[in-house]
Parts: structure tokens; sequence; C-alpha cells
């Protein structure tokens, strides 16, 4: 247990750049996680509102999840360079589909007979869209949405070794910190993932309809 | 417990890919003869140990985790907290495991081991206790009126007819070690992330994508296979479907 008391008095000592270092991985996971909510949320909800384009939405999960992070920060270094903006394609490309395939399943699974019944109400597609589909596929969209932040918070702590910052800057530096600080910065990277996934559960808890379960049995990791 | 660990180089590296094809010095994308020349010294052997820490990962975990499913398929008041502590696991990135567990394991494959189990337990006892869950109460009842014992129910009658959402948890798990394990480089230099992490280091593309197709191509046939042997396992299913 010495390794980790001398990892917590790291984490004291060098609180100014850890904290430095959380902003950076916040930073970049924040952009990521942004930019591929403004590509697979509104996909997802057209294509699952139309119940088209199944094969691609499902198996896009699928697929995202055998790339292997690594493998992939890696290809986007070969492809594009090293660098913040180029470390984050590779993000938003591991944060897609996740968000896509939620959004579909949630969406496109909405109970047949509520979709009848408002429509047989006079709505319009886009009123049915708004009013039944989106708050009833709600637990299950917000479910993709935390499978990417943590998958992207874990992965960006790979983008050290692609040339931009965040807590893994001292994870792969050993040679520099020593074990202590590498134990130290581990310990904050999985704090900061865990109060992601428990903050977001609050988030959720707080903006799916009452009388929905928020609970997602069908979450896909 | 000071043990020297691959670390990025902080200046830029100059890259030298004198020897070899036009390819190579050029560092062109994917050079066909270099990939030739090192599979039986590189890519193989990383390979082969990918599958090896992945199977055994796997194995491990499913065993764990089909343990704690049977016992809170009977006491239901286990799944929670089965679930808050292996989420916590499944939460914590793997760079940041591995490292938390070297005070313990030391940079050996124990340590891997441990890291890949831990993520495969929440994705198998979820699916395990769904599948459990699953079974008609018809079923059951039918099982128990023929005069089946509890352990004969469950192998025979619940087992069975889990076995698709027990499947589709392996699938889920074994393509997410597969992917995780090329971060196990960091505690010990084995698997496909040890040419990756290797080319990293010079910015050599062709082995970058060599080794990163490897390991996308492993998932896909892995996931492949799984489908494969669960069709074997319950062709009532695919019967089922047909008709």
């Amino acid at each position: 247990m010495g390794d980790f008391l001398d990892a917590l008095r790291f984490i004291v000592d060098e609180r100014a750049l850890l904290w430095q270092l959380t902003v950076d991985h916040l930073a970049l996971t924040g952009a990521a996680v942004g930019i591929a909510l403004a590509i697979a949320l509104p996909l997802g909800v057209v294509l699952g509102h139309a119940r088209r384009g199944a094969f691609l939405a499902i198996n896009a999960a699928n697929i995202g999840r055998a790339l292997p992070s690594l493998a992939l920060i890696s290809l986007g270094v070969a492809l594009l360079g090293i660098g913040f903006v180029n470390v984050m394609v590779a993000l938003v490309v591991l944060a897609v589909p996740p968000v896509l395939t939620n959004a579909y399943v949630a969406v496109a699974g909405v109970d047949r007979d509520a979709v009848d019944a408002a429509r047989g109400m006079g709505m319009t597609p886009a009123e049915v869209l708004r009013k039944v589909e989106l708050p009833l596929a709600l637990p299950l969209i917000f479910a993709g949405v935390r499978t990417a932040v943590v998958y992207v918070i874990a992965t960006a702590t790979l983008a050290s070794v692609a040339g931009a910052h965040s807590l893994g800057d001292v994870i792969v530096d050993q040679a520099t910190y020593r074990l202590p600080g590498v134990l130290g910065a581990a310990i904050c990277v999985a704090a900061l993932a865990l109060a992601a996934e428990l903050l977001l559960a609050a988030l959720q808890r707080a903006v799916v309809p009452p009388g929905l379960p928020t609970r997602e049995r069908t979450r896909i990791p | 417990m000071a043990a020297a660990l691959p670390h990025a180089q902080a200046g830029p590296v100059i890259p030298d890919f004198g020897r070899g094809s036009a390819c190579v010095r050029d560092n062109g994308l994917l050079c066909w003869d270099w990939v030739r020349d090192n599979w039986s010294g590189t890519l193989q052997p990383a390979l082969v140990e990918h599958v090896v820490l992945t199977v055994v990962a796997v194995a491990v975990g499913f065993a764990i985790a089909f343990a704690l499913a049977l016992a809170a398929h009977r006491r239901g008041w286990l799944t929670t907290p089965v679930v808050v502590v292996t989420g916590v696991l499944y939460t914590i990135p793997s760079l940041a495991l591995f490292q938390l567990l070297v005070p313990f394991t030391g940079l050996s494959r124990a340590t891997a081991w441990i890291a890949l189990v831990s993520y495969t337990l929440l994705i198998l006892f979820r699916n395990i206790l769904a599948g459990l869950a699953g079974v008609p109460p018809e079923a059951r009842d039918a099982a128990r009126g023929m005069g089946m014992t509890d352990r004969q129910i469950l192998w025979r009658v619940e087992l069975p007819l889990a076995l698709p959402a027990i499947v589709a948890g392996l699938r889920i798990a074994t393509v997410t070690v597969i992917s995780l394990a090329t971060v196990a480089v960091f505690v010990i230099n084995e698997g496909l992330g040890a040419p990756i992490y290797a080319a990293l280091q010079q910015s050599f593309k062709t082995e970058l994508v060599a080794a990163g197709a490897l390991c996308v191509g492993l998932a896909l046939a892995a996931d492949g296979l799984l489908v494969l042997v669960q069709r074997l396992l319950s062709p009532w299913t695919r019967a089922a479907r047909a008709a």
C-alpha cells in the first residue's frame, strides 16, 4: 500500500499539473463527444423514426467495438499526423457508433401502438417524433451517450501517445513521473470516468419523463 | 517497483527507414513487402499472443460471471451489488486499471489478465442473467411437472433457452477484450499492441496499419466464429425463424 500513499502524495503535490491535464482531458473529451452527438443523434433518430437503415445502424456498434482504440488512434496518426484535432477525429469515430445504434434502437423500438394512437389523434410525423417517440426513447438514447462519454474519457488517456494532452501524459511517462506519479494519474483518470458516469446517470434521472424506467435494461455497452 | 515502461518520445522523431524497399523508405501507408518479410518474425507471434490473452481472459471471465449469474438467479438480492462492483470495474479506463494493478501483480501477464477479465464481467453477468430471466415461466413449470429437479431444470431447460443471450454477451465481451488487449502493451510487451506501439514510436505507417488491421480482423473473425457456435448449439432458434 506504500505505493498508493506515495501516489496520493503525488496527487497533492502535483495538483496544478494534474488539474491542467484534467482540463485538457475534458476539453478533448467534450469536443469529441460534442461532434459525435451532432452527427450520430440526428442520424440515429431520423433513421429510427423512418425505421430505415437498420442494418447500418445496428451494426455500427458492433463494428465500433471491434475497432481497437489504440490502433484507431495510431491509424489516425498514420493518416493525419499527430495533434489535438487528429486525435479528436479518432475519438469521434469511436463515439459515433454507440450513440447511433442506441438512438436508432430507441426510436425504432418505441411501442407501435403508442405511435399509431398519436397518429390517430391527428399528430403530424414531426409531432409524433417530438411528443411521443423522443420522450419514450430518451432512456436508451441517454444510455448510448453515457457509453460514448465513458469510452471517450478512457480512450483520451491514450491520446498522449499521439501528441494530444490528457491525464495519460503522466501515465505513459513513467521515466519522468515514477510509479507514484503513474498511479496518481491513474487514480485521477479512474475517478474522472466514474464521476462522469455518475453525473450522467443523475442527469438522465432528471431529464427522463417520470413514469419511464430510467434503468436501461437493454443498454448496449 | 520502478520497472522501465515504454514511454512516448518527447521530441520529434526523425524517421529512418533506410533499409528496405522504396515503399518502406518513403513510409508508404501499407507496404506489402514489409508485411511479407516481417510476418513470421513480428506480426504472427503478436497475433498468437493476442489470441492467448483474449481466450484466457474471456474464459476466466465467463467462469466467474457464470457462477455469479447462477447465484444471482437464485438469490435476487445479489444482482445489485454485483452490477455495482463490475460496473465500477467496467468504467475504469483500461490504461489506468492496468497501472493500478502493477503494485500488486507487477509487469506481468497476470496484470493484463486481471484487467481484461474485469472488463468482461459486467457484460457477461448481465447477459447470462437476462437470458435466464427471459425463460418463459411455462417452460419452467412444464419441466417441473415432468418431475425434473432444480438442477435438471437449470441445465436442460433454462440454460439452453438462455443460450442466445449468453452468446450475445460472449460476442460483446470477446470483441471488447480483443480491442482492449492492445492497451496491455503498457504492462507487457505482448500481443498486437506491441507492434502498434513500436510503430507509433517511429511513426512507421505500414506496421501501424498492418497490426491495426489484424486486430480488427481478429475481432470480426472471433465474432463470426461465436455466431457459428451459437447456430450449431441451438439449431431450434434457426428452425423457429424459418417457420
